[in-house]
């Protein structure tokens, strides 16, 4: 059962990633260039994905997963360095290339191989991320 | 592009569809970079099938929808060196903040998570600043 919401969700994901245009670099960093020719549409993206996002929120109270287990509970509000470090060095990658880990993967099927170097390095970063977390600890402890 | 923000609410309420079946069907945030992530540095093994299965349909779908409409454009760079910066930054970046745009945008947001909204804060800024000095101050993307 949790693998067929897997697989119906990954489906309504990359779907809507192509649709909405996300796919399209030139889209997202069309977004991020407000001193060119800005582009609103990932505003219209994230915007239509609130939607579903808070009715489902909402739907979650009092109740259980239909597969089982239970809701996330609801994140330590304390932000913390490596929350705004890490979005920092993200939205860096995310203008420079104008992709983000999504719709990274939902062009990876047609978009050639660059596409396979970018998710490749992307996937190094990653394995590569709680060493550098841990570096940064012990240079200045977090609190 | 008068036509483009239908494209992008219809398909943004596609990927919140999916955001919401992942939650009410089993109890999870819809985060590519967690998803994937977990796959890479192990922490996620022992959901591993679950979230290969969801990447899968992530990779498949576009495909399924490029053979009615040709919407393949990318637009990616061709400098491998920018490739692999970017993919790092965000490899490394994502990970760190433990969410990224699926995951502290669209899923954090919508719940009202101030963790979410201060996360998409700083990684707009960073992007727009970013788009601001390499294309408008360097003139090198």
């Amino acid at each position: 059962m949790k693998n067929i919401f897997a697989l119906i969700a990954g489906l309504l994901f990359g779907g809507g990633l192509i649709i909405s245009g996300m796919t399209n670099t030139a889209k997202v960093q069309g977004w991020l260039d407000v001193f060119g020719a800005w582009d609103p549409t990932l505003a219209f993206v994230m915007g239509g994905a609130m939607i579903p996002m808070a009715i489902a929120w909402a739907f979650t109270k009092n109740r259980s997963p239909i597969a089982g287990g239970s809701f996330p509970a609801r994140p330590d509000p304390k932000l913390g360095r490596n929350l705004i470090i890490g979005s920092t060095l993200f939205g860096m990658g995310w203008g420079l290339a104008g992709l983000c880990p999504g719709p990274s993967i939902a062009s990876l099927g047609f978009g050639g191989p660059n596409l396979w170097i970018f998710v490749i390095a992307m996937a190094a970063g990653m394995f590569a991320a709680p060493r550098v977390r841990a570096s940064m600890d012990r240079m200045i402890p977090a609190e | 592009m008068q036509i483009d923000w239908i494209y992008g609410l219809i398909g943004g309420l596609l990927i919140g569809t999916g955001g919401a079946v992942y939650l009410l069907g089993n109890g999870r945030i819809m985060g590519a970079s967690g998803i994937i992530g977990g796959l890479v540095d192990g922490s996620g093994w022992s959901t591993a099938v679950e979230r290969i299965i969801f990447l899968v349909g992530v990779f498949a779908a576009p495909l399924v929808v490029l053979q009615f409409w040709d919407r393949s454009e990318t637009n990616i760079t061709s400098n491998v060196t920018q490739l692999v910066v970017a993919g790092l930054l965000v490899g490394i970046g994502t990970r760190i903040a433990n969410g990224c745009t699926s995951g502290h945008g669209v899923c954090g947001i919508s719940r009202l998570s101030l963790r979410g909204i201060v996360a998409t804060v700083f990684y707009i800024l960073a992007g727009g600043l970013t788009m601001a000095i390499l294309r408008h101050v360097m003139g090198w993307i």
